[in-house]
């Protein structure tokens, strides 16, 4: 199914004292004179807080930007849709919160499958994010006495979460946006939106430019520059539903990897245990509930199966706190993989509620007891006002009804310490890289991530890029070669899609991936299973490209087309992802193996075998991809068996 | 819940290109359920299209969770439907009953050029945005976040303000096209902070000067934006961006 590569894939973190690594590594970077800064390009694909706030970051400095975006606005990017908060060890709670710790509960949350240098450096920056943001004029929350206010998110002992009501990720990504329209304003940055980017341009092995469609007119462009910043967030939408937005896709992150960057742990994906259940086969996407609710929800099912009693008729003593019962310690607060399982497991084994058995209540009269309503309203309005929207159910009174549903992709492009690809002048930012988060994420680390690569890895690293390969950098035209046949690619694909002429939807196709995806690669996955899936997606993308039916044209607006073409991906894509969850033979965060369970059914890593991060080189669709491995080491946070108990 | 379908007559604004001719073609679509919101009755709709070789209706739409601000749509005349504080994306189809007519229309104003179908061009709320939405500080070297303290009912009316999702009901609700209350969201958000103050003055004269150029209308306190507006952003903003701005104009050298 796949080969494997001899030579071990190197991370290139200086070695070094942890805490130190960083700062020394900053020294040794080659800067660029503020005079010739001018003189380079960067191309900055996404516009969510990884690629709004380097795009920012890198007009300021003095480069010529370009940035695109599919969305009519940059505004819009998913990032915007982050509730919760932001992680940073600020300690102004005074609770023992350090760099140090907020780094050794990444890798512990991560289940010591991330790389340790990129986690200490994202810890460590973590508090300038929170900085940075409050002097843009992020209105985070605050106490009386006028100073910010905090509050704890899973897989954490300490109150480090930063917040803006249920907002967060609006807050921040309007700051980015607005530092972002700054530079647009002043000239610094073209911003492009309504653009798809569909090819990657690769000149002597260094990446060039990129290929886009201007989504209003057809118009196939073509761009160059010195760099290209990939930010274009994760691929959770190839299980159909998901949290995401209708539009993430994986189309850029793909293409880039079809040009010769390695894909990183394809199948690390988070399924996120609170969200709203599906409640019909017209379900668009599925709406998170943010994960701070259970800092004052509780989170159970009735003990007696057959219970059908509306939900406050159930007495305390009959309803099961299965989290509080498993994980005395954490609770209602373990990790977000965890709190998962433990939902799926209590459903699978029957207790499920409403009318489709797969949900378990989130229960806040405790709390409302506690706190009163005004207080709970305060902390949660929006977040409930939108429940009752979509359920018609009102939660201050009735426990709310939620369930797992996919929501961040671990997994994206591999990159170095530098969040440069295997393609040299690709460097990738914020969800659309593997980095940090190893084999699951902690809430409000996903901000957290995108904000430090966006402001304050990139600004430094892409430098030394241009010192280092400056002689491959010269200007190229829109004649070059490897420029026009990248255009064809693109063009080509395009023609195809709307040539076929079949007889089914796109939507109906994503609809069939999604179903194979959710069964056999969501949240347990086995050997049998995984290998059925491969099959199964082969067969339909042959399927699909005998069958689809994409109507109108390529030179207007066709939203159909654009989601053909995404689609498109996702299918080559989605077998990548089966064969990694498949030769991942042991359970690690996210990633749930059945056959790799302890006796009580929590994740069963195996480090003899898999300490390893996992970079996929693409041979040809169809063709088995390589297997490069960069090997992980815990020489400060040393391997051990996770536990919120 | 689902099988309890209603039958609708949907009425809807089609128009191939900016520059093409559009009108209202009618739909019929049965089967709807009540906990469909209503994007998702129009992917149904959609769908039921393409089966029979038409062309799919096109519509912006992004999260679907309300805070994007990607999604529109005038429904029977009113900005993002008949509920209040709700997008379009959240309106749900147990607001509307069986045999309900619908009438979908896109945003109207000259300022807002139809893209396709339902589909309009915002880009004038970012171009307002690039004259003075923004804290001029680079990135780096922030001073620590709690040398800065903001009154803890200021910030809250900051937040108020900030809550806008830029989707532009504003505009299209009122009978000018104004975009005061957009505007205002923004400028109230820095002026209720001290990180905004410097470039109070300069940021107000300049947005407002890019809102009048790209063609929306004046304020004649209906206060149709706020009744429209999904996020609730207070039509007070409006006062305090008025007040900003002849603060701006009498108090300080920008010149509007």
């Amino acid at each position: 199914m796949f080969r494997v590569a001899e030579q071990p894939l190197d991370g290139k973190v200086p070695s070094g004292d942890i805490t130190q690594v960083w700062d020394k590594h900053k020294d040794n970077l080659k800067p660029i004179s503020p005079n010739n800064k001018r003189k380079y390009e960067v191309i900055v694909v996404g516009t969510g807080l990884a690629g709004a706030s380097a795009a920012a970051s890198l007009a300021e400095l003095g480069y010529s930007v370009k940035a695109f975006c599919f969305q009519d606005s940059p505004r819009r990017a998913h990032s915007i849709a982050a509730q919760g908060g932001i992680n940073a060890a600020k300690n102004y709670p005074n609770d023992g919160d350090s760099v140090w710790r907020l780094f050794a509960d990444t890798v512990k949350g991560g289940d010591w499958r991330a790389r340790e240098g990129n986690v200490y450096r994202l810890a460590q920056m973590s508090a300038n994010i929170i900085d940075q943001c409050v002097a843009q004029g992020v209105p985070f929350a605050r106490e009386y006495g006028g100073l910010l206010s905090n509050r704890t998110f899973g897989g954490s002992l300490v109150s480090r979460t930063f917040y803006a009501r249920g907002q967060t990720g609006q807050q921040l990504l309007l700051g980015a946006y607005s530092a972002l329209m700054r530079q647009v304003g002043g000239g610094k940055v073209k911003m492009f939106p309504r653009r798809e980017m569909l090819e990657l341009i690769v000149v002597d092995g260094v990446a060039r430019g990129i290929v886009c469609r201007d989504l209003t007119t057809g118009k196939i462009e073509s761009y160059t520059a010195q760099a290209v910043v990939l930010a274009t967030g994760g691929y959770g939408n190839v299980f159909y539903l998901s949290t995401n937005a209708k539009g993430c896709n994986v189309t850029a992150a793909w293409r880039c990897h079809r040009r010769g960057a390695l894909f990183g742990n394809p199948c690390y994906t988070q399924i996120h245990p609170t969200c709203i259940p599906v409640s019909g086969d017209y379900q668009s996407k599925l709406t998170l509930m943010s994960e701070s609710l259970r800092n004052d929800g509780r989170v159970w099912v009735p003990k007696n199966q057959s219970d059908t009693r509306s939900p406050d008729q159930i007495p305390d003593d009959e309803r099961d706190y299965y989290l509080e019962r498993r994980y005395p310690s954490y609770g209602n607060m373990v990790a977000r993989d965890v709190a998962s399982r433990a939902a799926k497991e209590r459903c699978d084994a029957g207790f499920g509620v409403g009318s489709s058995k797969l949900a378990v209540y989130l229960d806040f009269k405790h709390a409302i007891e506690r706190d009163g309503e005004a207080v709970i309203r305060a902390k949660y309005g929006n977040l409930f006002h939108m429940y009752e929207k979509i359920t018609a159910e009102n939660p201050y009174k009735v426990p709310m009804r939620i369930y797992p549903a996919v929501h961040y992709t671990m997994g994206g492009l591999w990159v170095d310490y530098n969040l440069q690809s295997s393609v040299p002048g690709l460097f990738v930012l914020g969800e659309a890289n593997f980095s940090d988060h190893g084999a699951n994420r902690l809430g409000a680390s996903a901000l957290m991530q995108g904000l430090a690569d966006g402001y304050f890895v990139i600004p430094y690293t892409i430098a030394d890029h241009f010192g280092k390969n400056a002689s491959k950098l010269g200007k190229i035209g829109d004649d070059h070669p490897a420029v026009k046949e990248a255009v064809t690619a693109a063009t080509q694909r395009i023609n195809t899609l709307l040539n076929t002429h079949g007889t089914k939807s796109v939507d109906s196709f994503h609809r069939e991936l999604g179903a194979i995806m959710w069964d056999k690669c969501g949240m347990a996955r086995n050997d049998a299973g995984l290998r059925q899936a491969a099959g199964e997606i082969r067969q339909l993308r042959d399927r699909f490209w005998k069958e689809v039916r994409v109507l109108g044209s390529g030179e207007l607006l066709n939203q159909n087309l654009e989601h053909a073409g995404r689609l498109a991906d996702f299918l080559e894509f989605a077998e990548l992802m089966v064969i990694d969850a498949l030769h991942r033979a042991e359970s690690c965060g996210g990633h749930f193996r059945e056959e790799h369970a302890t006796e009580d059914g929590e994740a069963k890593r195996d480090d003899n075998n898999f300490c390893y991060a996992a970079g996929w080189e693409f041979a040809g669709v169809g063709n088995e991809p390589v297997l490069h491995k960069e090997p992980l080491e815990f020489k400060n946070v040393p391997l051990q068996t996770r536990s919120y108990k | 819940m689902a099988g309890r379908g209603m039958n609708l007559t949907l009425k809807i604004w089609r128009q191939a290109g900016p520059k093409a001719k559009g009108e209202f073609q009618t739909y019929k679509l049965g089967g709807v359920s009540p906990d469909m919101s209503f994007l998702e009755m129009l992917d149904v709709l959609n769908e039921q299209l393409i089966q029979h070789g038409e062309e799919s209706v096109a519509f912006d739409h992004d999260c679907r969770e309300g805070i994007c601000g990607m999604c529109s749509l005038m429904i029977n005349g009113q900005a993002h439907g008949p509920d209040k504080a709700t997008t379009t994306c959240q309106l749900h189809m147990r607001r509307f009953r069986d045999g309900d007519t619908i009438v979908i229309e896109p945003w109207r104003a000259t300022a807002f050029p139809v893209v396709r179908d339902l589909v309009v061009d915002r880009s004038a709320f970012d171009r307002i945005i690039g004259q003075g939405g923004f804290v001029s500080i680079n990135t780096g070297n922030a001073q620590d976040a709690n040398c800065l303290p903001v009154p803890k009912h200021n910030q809250e009316k900051a937040m108020e303000a900030a809550a806008c999702i830029g989707c532009g009901a504003c505009v299209a609700a009122c009978k000018n096209a104004s975009a005061m209350l957009f505007v205002s969201a923004k400028v109230s958000q820095l002026a209720l902070l001290p990180q905004g103050e410097p470039e109070a003055a300069r940021r107000v004269v300049k947005m407002v000067a890019q809102m009048d150029k790209e063609g929306f209308g004046g304020c004649t306190n209906t206060y149709e934006c706020e009744a429209a507006c999904p996020a609730e952003v207070p039509a007070s903003n409006i006062a305090r961006l008025n007040r900003e701005y002849m603060k701006a104009v009498l108090l300080s050298d920008e010149m509007p």
